[in-house]
């Protein structure tokens, strides 16, 4: 049976071949396969229940030596906000700070003696709100709000809104709008996000393991003196994962709809075609990790060298544009970068393909650059 | 034309010089046998022919292909078992079976499939797993999928390591069935009874290709004399022997006693006193294929050192 003139660098027959394969080994591996689509939706509901970046109420204490209806209503005000929760009432300075040091309480909160006197003579009343900021995001949404709602409280309290209205229209007035996620849900931003890491995760760490298994099992010796081109070696190994992606996909988009109700503003096709392209670059980085890599450990920590720095600098976690510049286009170079801002655009913004296409660009370049340097590394013998 | 034409083939990883100018010619159709001790570059010899390492030096044809440029076409009519079972544990007997006739492109498969279960008589158990056969099945399952693309030339490393008496016969039986048909085989093997099944031996030792020809030959060109010793208390003879000039071999064979050297008349001078023993009988033996291999082997530590 001599197949001359076919072609040595592809042929869908070799292709079928090892990509049956594969599907099978996939489907002999149950734990993998079990992995592969439960991991997605625990981290989804985890994650997405647990990651807020807008903490509410957090455990405050109240010094205050006066019961008057000033002080009483700075607290309440306090607590309209959501922020405070006054669950600890101080008898002194020193028992305050204890609890603060302790970390029982965020905020301190001492409303002085002289308080109320200084608010019915107009001299310049004070309150002091100490933040816990060990953790700067904790204080800062708390203590944002702080100014304008102490302000309009006494106010209020003091019978003078109507002429403090009246005053302000002859002012300057700065209109804010939070567009987008107007009431600052952390979910909105987490989901859309989880969805490029949980597909980082998976596709890379399985890619990632593709060759050097089987040079591990000693079945790589067999494959190559078989009549497998790299190019179908390749795809045979990558393509499997992107059905297994397809599935992970569609569990976090309708989770994201069904537990977390964020909002789907954009096309649903350009997001598929935008992850399609997204899912290419990463089990193509894989397989490029996997065309270095002498075994399945030290591919799997060439995974995780990947894996900390694109989540810490691609902004799912941190602010992008709060990272100095050097560390910002250092950022670019991760997949998961681009991926963010389409999938937050199109989620979230409604963004057409003209918003997101060089993004989409940055993708394809990453999938060419992966793909290339696979087929290079690629050694076609044991040498 | 020969199936295998090689010249000079060199093969080195790092400083060590794994193949030392290996030439090797292998005519069609017929069985060689590649021997040599563990180590000794008969593995990396078997792989570079097969396309699976490249030469740092030398040059030759496969089938008629060039060794160098046509690798890709070598592969397609060459089948190799390598020396682990390299087939898919995780795969049922069928499955890598398909894969393999799906890679060749043989259609249909499940004709080729089916043909080769059942001529391994292997049809009831196709759906279990090749990994829970046993060492001698996984060898002839290896060997079926080798042979099912119909090559012209057959690289067998070691097939049958760690396989029972019955089933190396059995394997052999179907090689040369095999090369009855007109394949032609190179098997590199560490057991004497094996190397005696082949046309012809090539011996290589540390890289270097040292003896090559018909068994006959080879044990002829060593030029060794053998002395079989018969009588009480061998031992001591052996002892007596051991490290006298001319004496170069002494090996319990049962209740006889081989003596080997190259030197005839040194060996004849160092045996006078062995024939002094009451009931002891001195006689010229046939020297076998293996005496001539620890010749090789404990030359070639020699070169080494």
């Amino acid at each position: 049976m001599k197949q001359y003139g076919v072609s040595t660098v592809f042929s869908f027959a070799r292709l079928g071949a090892l990509l049956l394969k594969e599907f099978i080994q996939m489907r002999r591996d149950r734990i993998t396969f079990a992995m592969m689509l439960g991991v997605p939706l625990m981290q989804l509901v985890l994650f997405g229940y647990a990651i807020n970046n807008d903490p509410k109420s957090l455990p405050a204490a109240l010094v205050a030596t006066s019961n008057d209806h000033y002080t009483r209503a700075m607290v309440s005000a306090l607590q309209m906000t959501g922020y405070y929760r006054f669950d600890h009432v101080a008898e002194s300075a020193a028992e305050a700070e204890a609890l603060m040091a302790s970390g029982s309480v965020a905020f301190v909160v001492t409303i002085p003696s002289d308080f109320a006197r200084r608010v019915e003579r107009g001299d310049n009343p004070q309150l002091l709100i100490e933040a816990d900021a060990t953790d700067p995001a904790v204080a800062s949404g708390a203590i944002s709000t702080l100014g304008t709602v102490a302000a309009n409280a006494l106010l209020r309290e003091r019978g003078m809104e109507a002429a403090a209205a009246e005053n302000a229209r002859s002012q300057l007035e700065v209109v804010v709008h939070r567009r987008y996620n107007p009431e600052g849900i952390s979910q909105y931003n987490i989901v859309p996000g989880l969805l490029g890491v949980i597909l980082q995760m998976t596709m890379v760490m399985m890619t990632s393991i593709a060759l050097t298994r089987e040079t591990e099992r000693g079945t790589m010796e067999n494959l190559l003196a078989m009549p497998a081109s790299p190019l179908e070696i390749m795809l045979g190994k990558v393509l499997p994962y992107l059905v297994v992606g397809a599935v992970q996909v569609l569990v976090v988009l309708i989770a994201a709809k069904l537990l977390f109700s964020v909002p789907f503003m954009g096309s649903l096709p350009l997001l598929l075609f935008a992850i399609l392209v997204f899912v290419l670059s990463l089990v193509l980085l894989g397989y490029t990790i996997s065309t270095m890599a002498r075994t399945q450990m030290q591919a799997l920590q060439l995974t995780f060298f990947f894996f900390l720095p694109s989540i810490l600098l691609s902004g799912f976690m941190f602010p992008y544009r709060g990272m100095p510049g050097w560390a910002q286009i250092f950022g670019e170079i991760f997949p998961l970068t681009h991926f963010l801002r389409i999938t937050r655009a199109v989620m979230l913004k409604g963004a057409d393909f003209a918003a997101i296409a060089t993004e989409v660009g940055a993708l394809a370049i990453f999938v060419a650059l992966f793909a290339g340097v696979a087929l290079l590394r690629f050694r076609r013998t044991l040498d | 034309m020969n199936a295998i034409e090689v010249r000079n083939l060199v093969k080195r990883f790092g400083t060590k010089t794994v193949v030392d100018h290996v030439t090797m010619n292998v005519a069609e159709g017929e069985i060689v046998g590649f021997l040599g001790p563990n180590g000794s570059g008969k593995t990396t010899t078997i792989r570079i022919m097969c396309g699976l390492l490249t030469p740092d030096e030398g040059e030759g044809q496969v089938l008629g292909y060039d060794l160098l440029t046509e690798s890709l076409k070598i592969k397609r009519e060459v089948g190799y078992m390598t020396q682990k079972f390299s087939f898919y544990e995780d795969l049922t007997i069928a499955e890598n079976l398909e894969f393999v006739a799906r890679l060749y492109r043989l259609r249909p498969v499940e004709e080729y499939v089916g043909r080769t279960l059942e001529d391994l008589g292997m049809t009831s158990r196709r759906n279990q797993l090749a990994g829970t056969l046993s060492g001698g099945w996984k060898q002839r399952l290896a060997l079926a999928a080798c042979i099912m693309h119909e090559p012209r030339l057959l690289l067998l490393d070691e097939p049958t390591a760690g396989v029972d008496p019955k089933a190396r016969r059995e394997f052999w039986d179907e090689i040369h069935r095999l090369a009855q048909g007109g394949l032609t085989v190179l098997v590199s093997t560490h057991y004497m009874d094996e190397a005696e099944r082949c046309h012809r031996i090539s011996y290589i030792s540390y890289g270097k290709m040292l003896a090559t020809g018909t068994v006959d030959e080879v044990v002829k060109n060593a030029g060794l004399t053998t002395f079989v010793v018969e009588g009480p208390r061998l031992d001591q003879v052996a002892e007596a022997l051991e490290g006298r000039p001319g004496v170069e071999q002494v090996a319990p064979f049962g209740t006889t006693l081989h003596v080997v050297g190259s030197d005839q008349k040194l060996l004849d001078a160092a045996l006078e006193d062995v024939r002094k023993r009451e009931r002891t009988t001195v006689r010229p033996g046939e020297t076998s294929l293996e005496d001539v291999f620890i010749q090789f082997m404990a030359g070639s530590k020699d070169n080494m050192a």
